[in-house]
């Protein structure tokens, strides 16, 4: 029982940060399917950190830089969606799929090419961090308490002040609902949809690194994060835009996703006999389920999606 | 006179496609090369140039024809994924379900070619079938509940990848992770080569790759040259407007997601038929052949006909990432190119605007040049 909720709540914090990322990007009118890609790519770079920092920097300024490494490569890489998608006006949903691609092709060369320099008869794509995890986790009785989750709580919060009650987040909204009226009272649409992009990179990238320091100590990156980005897109959906419905949604999700990996510990489960592959299915079939459910009235910003041409004011 | 011609020739939309296209490629290349550079400055070049070489790296025609051979055989999977992403697009859908039909259909051709023991027709329609199936799951969430295709086709292609793993574990090899192949199970389930496989010595070749060139020229005149076509492209560019002329918006929704599954069904059977490649029952991701399509068809230009030669391309340099250096690099390089080239023909737009104010431009300073010296004309 206590391995489902502290797998829930890990699991719910990566949906959690990723949909945030996604939030504020939709809120400034780009949709950006590239969350899965740009995970991928904050995954690496906290990998990254890991392996090369020393590992006697002292336990909170050790999670710290982990984290700004994260975000920083999460941060870069989705500028190549802002780019293309805000200041070339190219097709979002294209670019996006493009970044997810490119995510994965381009850490497993990468990784592979690290490996290789080392030893040359290793060609795998793997990272361990077996050390480094354990300054990640702070044992309650057998309870595994992952810091990410106290971040995941207080980036929840900021992102809700952010949004509602400060004037950036206010004007980054204005642009993701109605451009043309944001850009007539002077704001600058290109530089809010690009901020707004940047924050998605950043939390995308924390969310990565989040996913493989849940529940393994080593992580193979020719398999990705195995539609994660796109299950926090779903939770964004359902959660209507909004950061605390968000929150709420990830729960859930991050829930049936944990159920995946603990089942075997419930008797009652067990004695349903079902194959493991429905457990598998389980979180994708309950997110399609949803979105049917709650897609008819979309509360999605008017103007995502919809590269911002000032000439048709 | 001449000089007029020869600029109409950039202002039309198939050539400035062309270009686009062949300056993703390029650009593609190019940063694939400076990221060999980086990783390691000796070899990068031979190792690009093998992608590009492929079999060509064969010093003998005999290997060089065979190899040639297989290349188009693993082609006709990636034209028919590429395709049925093709056709979604002009209709204003993403499918990106695309690789999850494709598995579908794997699924279904050799579960009924290996366990119920079917011939070969009946194994290629029930492919067609399980793609269509899946991808009208897709069409009526979209129709009727306004739920992203997008993401209803990721997650599908998740669900359809356990499903898949777990049905074929019921006609796997015993003795290893893949299936059984067909060779030894049952041979009527295999494509029939009517003397192919003898001109390319190469036993993987089957009728399918002449159909998948005649199912390309089908889909092209299906879109522009039958109402039933212009109907689905109404629809994509307006679903109101669609709808306010009569057209059922909704049904078509789902018929163009249906054909696009069944495209992608059928490029599984073609491929999988061949007995070319098995299935690995402990499969972690979806077939790259789905993703791939997206490169092939916009590299395309999102014309059938230019599909078929992208999707040679993609499959080209795909194979070519076995003849890198791999003491050095990873073969995934080549998936790197092909994310970098959809990544670029994002910008495909922005070129042909480019294009087209270059002419803009050159026209114009004509025209004042013609004005000044018909200027100067009436001045004498």
């Amino acid at each position: 029982m206590l391995l489902l909720i502290q797998y829930t709540l890990i699991f719910a914090s990566v949906l959690i940060l990723v949909a945030l990322g996604g939030c504020f990007s939709e809120h400034s009118g780009v949709i950006n399917l590239g969350l899965e890609g740009i995970m991928v790519m904050g995954a690496l770079g906290g990998a990254l950190g890991m392996r090369f920092l020393p590992i006697g920097i002292p336990g909170l300024f050790y999670i710290l830089l982990v984290m700004l490494f994260a975000i920083l490569v999460g941060v870069l890489y989705s500028s190549l969606l802002a780019v293309a998608a805000i200041n070339f006006k190219a097709d979002q949903t294209i670019v996006g799929t493009a970044l997810n691609m490119l995510g994965t092709a381009a850490a497993t060369v990468i990784v592979k090419a690290m490996n290789t320099a080392v030893n040359p008869n290793d060609v795998s794509s793997i990272i361990q961090y077996i050390e480094p995890k354990k300054k990640f986790i702070v044992y309650l009785g057998s309870f595994e308490f992952n810091w990410f989750m106290l971040f995941t709580l207080i980036i929840l919060g900021c992102a809700w002040f952010v949004l509602y009650k400060t004037k950036f987040g206010l004007r980054l909204m204005a642009c993701g609902e109605h451009p043309q009226a944001a850009d007539s009272v002077g704001i600058n649409v290109h530089k809010m949809r690009w901020s707004g992009v940047l924050i998605s990179g950043g939390l995308g990238g924390l969310g990565g690194i989040c996913y493989i320091l849940a529940g393994v100590s080593e992580w193979r990156f020719e398999y990705g994060v195995a539609g994660f980005g796109f299950l926090a897109l779903a939770v964004m959906i359902f959660g209507q835009w909004k950061p605390t419905r968000i929150a709420l949604a990830a729960l859930m999700f991050g829930f049936f996703r944990a159920l995946s990996n603990t089942y075997m510990g419930f008797g009652f489960l067990q004695a349903l006999n079902l194959p493991s592959t429905v457990y598998n299915m389980l979180p994708y079939i309950i997110s399609i389920i949803v979105l049917a459910l709650t897609s008819k009235n979309s509360k999605a910003p008017k103007a995502e999606g919809i590269p911002y041409d000032k000439g048709q004011r | 006179m001449s000089e007029k011609t020869k600029t109409n020739i950039f202002k039309k939309p198939g050539v400035q496609s062309l270009i686009s296209s062949l300056v993703c490629i390029i650009l593609g290349l190019f940063i694939a090369f400076i990221v060999l550079l980086i990783i390691n400055p000796s070899g990068a070049f031979t190792s690009i140039m093998n992608v590009v070489k492929n079999f060509l790296w064969f010093k003998n025609p005999a290997s060089r024809l065979k190899y040639f051979g297989e290349t188009l055989v693993k082609t006709v999977p990636l034209l028919m994924c590429a395709l049925a992403v093709l056709f979604s697009y002009k209709v204003g859908l993403f499918n990106i379900g695309t690789p999850g039909q494709y598995c579908a259909g794997i699924c279904a051709a050799l579960y009924a070619a290996l366990k119920w023991q079917w011939g070969w027709v009946p194994c290629v329609l029930f492919a067609i079938i399980a793609g269509a199936l899946l991808a009208s799951i897709v069409g009526v969430l979209k129709a009727y509940l306004n739920v992203n295709e997008v993401i209803s086709g990721i997650m599908l292609n998740w669900i359809t990848l356990y499903f898949t793993n777990a049905t074929l574990t019921a006609v796997k090899n015993p003795a290893s992770k893949d299936t059984l192949t067909i060779a030894s199970v049952n041979k009527a389930a295999l494509l029939p080569k009517i003397g192919l496989d003898k001109i390319f010595n190469d036993k993987y070749v089957t009728i399918a790759i002449p159909i998948a060139i005649v199912i390309a020229v089908i889909i092209m005149i299906i879109l522009d040259k039958t109402k039933f076509g212009y109907e689905l492209k109404a629809t994509g560019i307006n679903k109101d407007a669609a709808k306010y002329c009569g057209m059922m918006e909704k049904t078509n929704i789902i018929i163009t997601l249906v054909i696009s599954g069944a495209l992608a069904g059928l490029g599984a059977a073609f491929y999988y038929l061949t007995d070319f490649e098995q299935w690995a029952v402990t499969q972690s991701t979806v077939p790259a052949m789905g993703f791939n399509g997206i490169a092939a068809t916009f590299l395309g230009g999102l014309n059938p006909i230019g599909t078929i030669f992208a999707s040679y391309f993609i499959q080209h340099i795909t194979a070519g990432g076995a003849f890198v250096d791999l003491t050095k690099y990873s073969s995934q390089i080549t998936d790197l190119i092909s994310a970098l080239i959809i990544y670029l023909c994002g910008f495909v737009l922005f070129m042909k605007t480019f294009m087209n104010n270059l002419i803009k431009k050159s026209e114009a300073k004509r025209h004042v040049k013609e004005f000044n010296i018909n200027d100067e004309g009436g001045n004498k």
